[in-house]
């Protein structure tokens, strides 16, 4: 091959792309109150606006703990789609009103990315988000987006947490509120913040056995009002304790122990210790988000058309430092878990792996690797969570990381003796929700697409084997496998 | 050279098996990375290790399985790779790349469907056929290039990351140090195997390297039932089952990027997923239910023939310049080799590498780049 041509690169992915399906002035990811509230505005200003919430998800995606950390604990009302649906309008009202103001609403469907040219990448044909419902994956175009995503459950491990029943105070709000559709009947409420106090309250009120709330700190955490509700319903609070151990059966949890050696009976232990707000979509499209310990963790920082509203901008800052209050929960959790306690859920990464930094079970460990753990790592630069993720694989499983980013993330913090602000976010990355190969697959996509696919760069000289290079061999290879690539 | 001191400028797969091979060799290396190793892409690869288009090939084939061992730290190393039919033009390409490798003595063997299904148990009925290389394999890029790291380290080598290397200090006609913004590190060699960086370092030697960087895709689904075979290939995408049986995944239309002299801005992942898995969902039917739960990019340099640059400079003469163009993952263990030996002995021992010298490029025009298109998108 001359190596001064002028041509095209006809594998580049230049005008490759397909365009999106529909293109919207406004898209709302979300529709919760704020989604709601927010699509019912633009619709009322003239603007195009589709609205699109991923509930009902499917009965599997729920058994994943997808979105919300459910713990197995949704009846079997949760694997009809139908019923769902109905439930979710019966609950959200204002479902009803956005549909009459013009709004366009889909349920049941995904924001799984979004995607705009920036740093890295130039070639979209303009920004749009994905979207897949139970059929199919789709593209749709925005001018603005609002991410009113909400916030989702931060689960904190304990001895046998890894059983039906352990979940998020979100999941079962959700449960509850929503689908009427939870199978438990006596819960221990971990925390004795606002989230647990409300959480706790909730049960109350469906009727359900509330057993204990267990507070970590030495006093109560939350709003003095709903504390005294708490007092006035005779739930009992455990102060200055966590989970030490658990039992549990085919069914699950049956009784947890406390660090004082309390035993408390219970099919179900509610992690309302703190909501993170679901800042997925932001992250993954790489926008701008900021640590604030007030508001739960890592927000969007704003930015102008990507809006964010309700839960998923922050929770309501109240003067509390989430972070401290969470960092004491993990702190607790490493006394108290043994070194076999699973950490990450999906990929059965014990603690002893992650903090030893070693491989999964089903590779060798060879004394060399033996010697390394989080300390050796910490001697080559600070803790970084991807790169953890890489080597003992938490993190890496189907959930995504939704059960043990955040804990993995307050763990390094503790163990490298760092705040927890210093630890960077681990990346989220698209598809944000599991989407199987089938439904993700672009089945339709542009002539364009097929053309310019090469399983490489398509460079001809880039193959040919050295021997043949410079033999009748040289043109056949590329005769047969490059014909027409470049031009 | 033993007790000398060599600086590495780059701290992925390539850079780090240099590395590694030099302090077998008794030489004192320290590695300089941006950032952490492996993090761009020898880090984000589909593991593949069958590259029998390169004058490292046997050499490739040689040490591969016995890295395991070598290093002291697993790597997930297979052998053997199928390549899978789904239509008749890949049928027909594929029987003359089996041919081709039975001409060159290397061992494969042509499937028919129930064959490959049987090695394949995901692949359908709708494939042509298949080809069984009873050689190459694949690997675990990340778990990979943290054991050369690790290795390195075993044998008194040193690895400093989060330090760019900002220039070089020069004098009678030899690179004296490195600079970082915190360090200067004196040496008596110097390998230049940053990637896409490699132009903007080399510039400041005064040394032109033609390379041009670019965005690829891939993606992964969550574990499916680990298959007799995981390195399968085919349909114009490339990939493997790992070790807890995900499938990973890439293949198709890149894009040109031009990138910072710390590296890429970022490495985006694009609606490029949808045609990766359209086309995974084909070649391996029976995983069509299988979530994706993760795509991601990488950003590789490619040089103008597509083929690496492994040299040792004439002035300065005590640099070795090594950019793997795109291909570096796989051949990781013998490249080290090779640039060890340059370092050390000043020619490879063990293959001939003129092909990969600089100079073939000595004619290349200024704008080749804009010439052919390799160009960002503006």
């Amino acid at each position: 091959m001359d190596l001064n041509f002028t041509g095209t690169d006809v594998c580049a992915v230049n005008g490759t792309r397909s365009a999106p399906e529909a293109k919207y002035d406004l898209v709302v990811i979300g529709a919760g109150p704020s989604g709601i509230a927010a699509a019912i505005e633009g619709a009322a200003s003239g603007a195009s606006v589709l609205l699109v919430d991923e509930n009902p998800v499917s009965g599997a995606l729920m058994g994943n703990d997808t979105p919300l950390y459910f713990g197995g604990r949704m009846t079997a009302a949760t694997q009809n789609s139908n019923r769902m649906l109905e439930a979710i309008f019966m609950s959200m009202p204002d479902l009803e009103k956005a549909m009459e103001a013009g709004v366009e609403l889909l349920l049941g469907t995904t924001a799984w990315g979004v995607y705009r040219n920036g740093p890295g990448v130039q070639s979209l044909p303009e920004q749009v988000v994905g979207l897949a419902d139970a059929e199919r994956s789709w593209l749709v175009g925005f001018d603005r987006i609002v991410l009113a995503t909400g916030a989702r459950d931060l689960a904190i491990a304990f001895p046998g947490w890894n059983q039906p029943g352990v979940m998020g105070a979100a999941a079962l709000q959700m449960l509850l509120s929503r689908y009427g559709a939870f199978s438990g009947r006596r819960i221990v409420v971990l925390g004795s913040h606002d989230l647990a106090l409300e959480t706790a309250l909730l049960a109350k009120e469906h009727g359900l056995d509330v057993a204990a709330l267990v507070e970590v700190r030495d006093g109560p955490q939350g709003d003095a009002a709903l504390l005294a509700k708490i007092t006035a319903s005779g739930i009992v609070t455990y102060y200055g304790q966590s989970i030490k151990s658990s039992k549990g059966g085919l069914d699950g949890i049956e009784s947890i122990t406390l660090t004082d050696g309390t035993d408390i009976a219970c099919d179900t232990v509610c992690v309302a210790i703190g909501l993170v707000p679901s800042i997925e979509l932001v992250d993954a499209m790489h926008g701008p988000r900021a640590l604030n310990a007030a508001r739960g963790g890592y927000i969007p920082a704003g930015e102008p058309n990507v809006a964010a509203v309700g839960l998923c901008a922050g929770l309501p800052d109240t003067g509390f430092d989430h972070v401290a209050y969470r960092m004491d929960w993990v702190r607790a959790a490493l006394r108290v878990n043994t070194p076999d306690t699973i950490i990450c859920q999906c990929e059965e990464v014990t603690l002893a792996d992650l903090i030893g930094i070693q491989p999964p079970n089903y590779l060798p460990r060879p004394a060399a690797i033996q010697a390394r753990s989080l300390d050796t790592l910490l001697d080559d630069g600070p803790a970084n969570p991807d790169q953890i993720k890489r080597l003992t694989r938490s993190g890496m499983g189907v959930c995504q990381g939704r059960r043990c980013r955040d804990q993995v993330a307050m763990m390094l913090a503790i163990e490298s003796d760092k705040p927890f602000g210093t630890i960077p976010l681990a990346s989220h990355r698209a598809p944000l929700r599991p989407l199987p190969l089938k439904i993700l697959a672009e089945w339709d996509e542009p002539v364009a697409m097929d053309a310019a696919w090469d399983v490489w760069f398509g460079i001809p000289t880039q193959w040919v084997p050295v021997e043949d290079i410079g033999t009748e061999y040289q043109d056949a290879h590329r005769e047969m496998l490059y014909t027409g690539m470049y031009k | 050279m033993s007790g000398s001191e060599v600086v590495i400028v780059g701290g992925g797969v390539t850079g780090l098996s240099a590395g590694w091979w030099l302090a077998r060799s008794g030489v004192k290396v320290t590695v300089l990375d941006k950032f952490i190793v492996g993090w761009e892409a020898s880090g984000r690869n589909g593991g593949g290790a069958s590259h029998y288009s390169s004058p490292l090939f046997d050499e490739e084939q040689r040490l591969w399985p016995q890295m395991d061992e070598l290093l002291g730290y697993p790597t997930e190393h297979q052998k053997g790779r199928i390549l899978i039919a789904m239509t008749e033009r890949q049928w027909e390409q594929y029987r003359f790349i089996a041919e081709r490798h039975t001409r060159l003595n290397h061992p494969v063997e042509l499937l028919d469907v129930k064959q490959v299904q049987e090695a394949v148990p995901l692949a359908g009925d709708n494939c042509f056929g298949g080809v069984h290389y009873k050689f190459g394999g694949h690997a675990n890029p990340q778990r990979t290039v943290q054991a050369y790291a690790w290795a390195l380290q075993d044998l008194g080598g040193k690895i400093i990351q989060h330090s760019p290397v900002t220039g070089f200090e020069t004098a009678g006609g030899k690179v004296t140090a490195v600079k970082t913004a915190n360090a200067t590190y004196g040496c008596d060699a110097v390998v230049v195997a940053a990637g896409p960086q490699i132009p903007q370092l080399m510039a400041q030697l005064g040394v032109d390297v033609p390379l041009a960087a670019a965005r690829a895709e891939m993606i992964i689904t969550e574990p499916a039932p680990m298959m007799p075979l995981g390195g399968v290939d085919g349909h114009k995408i490339y990939g493997r089952q790992t070790l807890r049986g995900n499938l990973a995944y890439g293949g198709g239309p890149h894009e040109w990027l031009d990138v910072d002299a710390i590296g890429p801005a970022a490495r985006p992942s694009t609606p490029l997923a949808r045609n990766l898995a359209k086309r995974l969902a084909e070649l391996l039917p029976k995983a069509a239910h299988l979530n994706v739960i993760r795509s991601w990019a990488g950003v590789i340099e490619n040089s103008p023939d597509g083929r690496p640059i492994i040299d040792r400079l004439t002035s300065p003469d005590n640099v070795v310049v090594a950019s793997m163009s795109s291909v570096g993952f796989g051949l990781s263990p013998a490249s080290g080799h090779a640039i060890r030996d340059l370092v050390i002995d000043g020619a490879c021992s063990f293959t001939n590498i003129d092909l990969l010298k600089l100079s073939r490029f000595d004619g290349l025009e200024k704008d080749w780049r804009e010439k052919r298109g390799w160009m960002p998108i503006a």
